[in-house]
């Protein structure tokens, strides 16, 4: 009885936090996005600094109509928001946030491996909403999307391979438990691989040529209306969460800090998360749009050497310490 | 005594894997909350939404105008060497996984790096030789 009621607080929890923290980001995207470029963002909504626009948005895509177009495949196109949006629900559960037995959602023994195979589940909605929607913009978007899967997620798994091989394990937990501070500047170049090759994976600018509005509208996500077009955007944001949230796990440590690890440690995961999630808006606001080409070039000739150069370097690292 | 060892043995065969299967039942039930709440949103959805489609509205969207032409069109296909890279990449790059756990362990050490090494150098000799087919530029 205990153990069900463990259990369903642990499932809320995730779930709370898979519902909350995306509209967090978003909120802080709109008004971040907004002083950097000179604007003051949302102000009206909720009153103290527009802080309820995106309840309101939601409000308002609940009210929308739900257009399918008339040769669309009609159960594909629908189903693809829900499977784009719930791997990420799943990774969470995963992602531990404290030293403590308890401060993960639940322990996975091939942590690294379960949490890079589901988050490559995602992209098959995009593909999906690309295929079945019948328009050859979406076409066009969710083949994009493919393309880029293909190239970065070679690069990522590379880099996450470089932290298994550093810690000896593939749990998320136990990579935490071995982290030492000087792995910041070993794993370093693996950390840049991991945290690009995943913003690409996410289509975050500067790798959003899939939903590239100038060109094709946007993407494979053209013809949805409504809440299924804010499941999409709400997976791109739990994405955000995700991501940041490995990178943290993975290479910044974690929960280790300079101070308060014991106590406080899931402060400074959500800290790291944070500051990861803030570079994550920036760099939207910074770079231009990568050509289809460019896009590929990065991957294949920069992250996937320099991922190979990482897994040598932990690897002979590694075994000279032991 | 032999006999105890292998009961033990078993045992704890028993116990691994069940502890196996509980950490991915969690998963399960987590999926299943998943499909719930996106079940009960477009549930809820279908509830609160006008449903007035025209034919005009079901028409497929580009910029505006009627569309134009056949669902079928000519392209030339550019990159699918990529795919082929990709899958015989990430293949590869699977194994890597469970080697990366025991490489370090006492008994293993430099043989397995060089093993390592002949590895990578098998994924970058099949880099360069894309790179120098030319399969990693816009033809």
């Amino acid at each position: 009885m205990n153990d069900a009621l463990d259990v369903t607080l642990r499932l809320l929890v995730v779930f709370v936090v898979f519902l909350t923290f995306p509209l967090l980001i978003g909120q802080t995207e709109h008004k971040v996005m907004a002083h950097m470029q000179g604007r003051l963002g949302p102000m009206y909504a909720g009153g103290f600094h527009g802080w309820a626009q995106l309840v309101a948005d939601g409000v308002k895509f609940a009210q929308k109509e739900d257009v399918v177009p008339a040769g669309a495949d009609r159960r594909i196109f629908q189903l693809a928001p829900a499977v784009a949006l719930l791997p990420y629900l799943l990774v969470l559960l995963a992602i531990p946030i404290g030293p403590e037995e308890g401060a993960v959602g639940e322990v996975i023994d091939a942590g690294v491996f379960f949490v890079l195979a589901v988050m490559g589940v995602g992209v098959l909605g995009a593909l999906m909403a690309g295929w079945a929607s019948a328009n050859k913009f979406s076409l066009l978007g969710g083949l994009r999307t493919a393309a880029q899967l293909l190239a970065y997620e070679l690069p990522m798994l590379l880099a996450a391979a470089s932290v298994a091989m550093a810690a000896g394990t593939v749990s998320l937990p136990g990579i935490l438990n071995a982290f030492e501070w000087w792995w910041l500047p070993w794993q370093i170049v693996g950390a840049i691989v991991f945290f690009v090759a995943g913003l690409a994976e996410l289509q975050r600018p500067p790798f959003d040529m899939p939903v590239a509005d100038s060109e094709i509208i946007f993407g494979a996500y053209t013809e949805y209306t409504g809440l299924r077009f804010a499941l999409f955007l709400l997976a791109e944001y739990a994405g955000i969460v995700v991501l940041c949230g490995l990178t943290t796990v993975l290479f910044l440590g974690g929960w280790h800090g300079p101070w308060g690890a014991d106590g406080l440690g899931w402060v400074w995961t959500l800290l790291k998360t944070a500051v990861l999630a803030f570079i994550v808006i920036w760099l939207r606001v910074t770079y231009p749009r990568l050509r289809e080409d460019q896009l590929q070039k990065l991957s294949w000739t920069l992250l996937v050497p320099l991922a190979l150069a990482q897994i040598a370097l932990t690897g002979i690292v590694k075994v000279v310490i032991e | 005594m032999p006999e105890t060892t292998v009961v033990v043995a078993a045992d704890k065969g028993v116990v691994v894997s069940a502890e196996y299967f509980q950490s991915y039942s969690v998963v399960g039930l987590l999926a299943v909350v998943g499909v719930l709440f996106v079940a009960v949103a477009f549930g809820a959805g279908r509830l609160l939404r006008p449903v007035v489609p025209t034919p005009e509205k079901l028409l497929t969207y580009e910029c505006g105008v009627d569309p134009v032409g056949e669902g079928w069109a000519h392209t030339q296909v550019r990159y699918y060497v990529y795919a082929f890279l990709y899958v015989i990449f990430a293949v590869d790059s699977i194994f890597l996984f469970p080697w990366a756990t025991v490489f370090a362990a006492p008994g293993y050490g430099a043989t397995t790096l060089v093993e390592m090494f002949i590895f990578l150098g098998f994924l970058a000799v099949g880099l360069l030789y894309a790179y120098k087919k030319g399969v990693l530029a816009w033809t």
